[in-house]
């Protein structure tokens, strides 16, 4: 990565908006990477909670998007909770990861956006996750068919996956939220 | 003890066992669970990365049924707990979220329903001294990993359970049954969960750790909260045994399991049938209580 320092003040690029979107003040950070020490996937991500904080101070625009942390992350908020200034980093990682999907940035490896399209789709159709149908979704557009495949069987026998698909959520309901919360706008003013 | 129960969608799929135990232990212990009649999804991880009023929406849909029966809401599922704290929280902070919300469920929320873990009714309105004196059988000194993930203590501000750091609920929770409960540094780290299906070499990698830092520290079986933990450190020892050649057998059991077998209802009401891992050594080692 590259980052061109120019001797105009004014810091352009995502961070205005992704404070917006998440609620949180970037500046508060002083970089002490308490949160990077503590991410479970910063290794396998090639990037760190911190390093996205510094280049969004730096005015880094959508090519962050592509940063593999964004959808690695397990929000499983260990910075969060360890960040002496209390940095909502998985809210930061919410908001890039809203924008890289409206934005149509390239699926990254595991397609998570489609994962969690084919999550939400089931949930709109029953009102409640269907994992059967989920998974199949998944695997059908991920091509990872034969995954896990060899477990499927078992889990079936065990009762651990629902042949049926889930019946009482007051579904009109449900595809109301969907409706007119589903626009993928973040919270605005 | 009166509780809006909101199962979860794991608890009629993936979660089976967890949803069985959990209703055995409360009836045995009379917890009355009434579930939500027309409940929905939280949205999950997959809502939370997607939109922010989506993922505020959802639970708000389930809490104002709740708030409807006039009771505390009671939550089984860590990850369906979490997303319901953080929607009231959301609520309660911002107004203009407050009328997003609103907007999308069609009445106004103002985050103000209770929303409690089952583990939580269990140490504070049972309580330890007469939750004791229902048990009949005993964990006779069974050594068990209490693990608690993430989702219950963070974000600790917001979901205020136990310990950020160093929780000790289920660890109370096992020596009141008579077991041993180790000391082990995993108790809150990260299983993966979330990244199951799409990234598996990742949650493989990090289940590992874990069970292998659990049998490092004398462990017999790892007792669980959490839906997504439990798929990540059963379902994944098959994965773990091919990687590294070496057999995993460390049966990993919802603490509302354990507690139901001390209770005295039978295994298969508890859904143990269902786990990946043989809970065979955990069977083995309870007996009658002196």
């Amino acid at each position: 990565m590259t980052i061109v320092i120019g001797k105009t003040k004014r810091v352009t690029g995502l961070k205005p908006l992704v404070e917006e979107m998440s609620g949180v003040n970037l500046g508060v950070c002083y970089q002490c990477r308490k949160c990077s020490a503590g991410c479970p996937v910063a290794g396998a991500a090639k990037s760190a909670p911190s390093e996205i904080i510094r280049r969004l101070h730096l005015g880094a625009g959508d090519e962050l998007l592509q940063s593999g942390l964004i959808w690695m992350c397990l929000s499983c908020e260990t910075c969060y909770g360890r960040c002496p200034m209390q940095i909502n980093f998985p809210s930061v990682i919410d908001a890039l990861r809203s924008l890289s999907i409206a934005k149509g940035t390239k699926a990254p490896k595991g397609n998570m956006p489609l994962f969690n399209r084919m999550f939400l789709e089931n949930v709109k159709i029953f009102g409640r996750s269907y994992d059967l149908s989920m998974i199949a979704g998944y695997k059908l557009g991920s091509g990872k068919i034969m995954d896990d495949a060899g477990k499927f069987p078992t889990m079936l026998r065990k009762g651990k996956i629902a042949i049926l698909p889930p019946s009482g959520a007051d579904k009109k309901l449900v595809q109301r939220i969907f409706g007119r919360a589903g626009k993928n706008e973040g919270e605005t003013k | 003890m009166k509780y809006a129960y909101y199962p979860g969608c794991s608890s009629h799929s993936t979660a089976r066992d967890m949803h069985e135990s959990a209703s055995a232990v409360a009836r045995a212990l009379g917890i009355e669970l009434v579930e939500i009649d027309g409940w929905s999804c939280c949205g999950a991880t997959a809502a939370h990365q997607t939109d922010r009023v989506l993922a505020a929406s959802l639970p708000a849909a389930n809490l104002l049924l709740a708030q409807k029966m006039g009771l505390d809401t009671v939550v089984t599922c860590a990850a369906c707990y979490n997303r319901m704290k953080v929607a009231n929280h959301e609520v309660a902070s911002s107004p203009a979220m407050r009328s997003k919300v609103a907007d999308a469920v069609g009445s106004p929320y103002d985050g103000s329903v209770a929303v409690r873990h089952l583990i939580e009714v269990l140490l504070e309105d049972v309580g330890l001294p007469k939750l004791k004196k229902s048990l009949v059988r005993s964990l006779n000194g069974l050594k068990v990993a209490s693990y608690y993930g993430c989702l219950l203590v963070r974000p600790h501000d917001v979901t205020g359970f136990d310990d950020a750091e160093n929780p000790t609920s289920l660890d109370r929770l096992v020596e009141a049954m008579g077991g041993q409960s180790v000391d082990w540094p995993c108790k809150v780290d990260c299983c993966g969960g979330g990244l199951n299906l799409t990234r598996t070499d990742v949650v493989v990698r990090l289940s590992n750790s874990i069970i292998d830092m659990a049998r490092a520290a004398g462990a017999d079986c790892i007792a669980v909260a959490c839906p997504m933990c439990q798929a990540s450190l059963d379902l994944r020892q098959k994965d773990m045994q091919k990687k590294s050649g070496r057999p995993y057998e460390m049966p990993i059991v919802y603490i509302t399991q354990l507690l139901g077998l001390c209770l005295g209802i039978s295994p298969a009401e508890l859904g143990l049938n269902r786990l990946m891992v043989s809970p065979d050594a955990v069977l083995q080692a309870i007996s009658a209580k002196e």
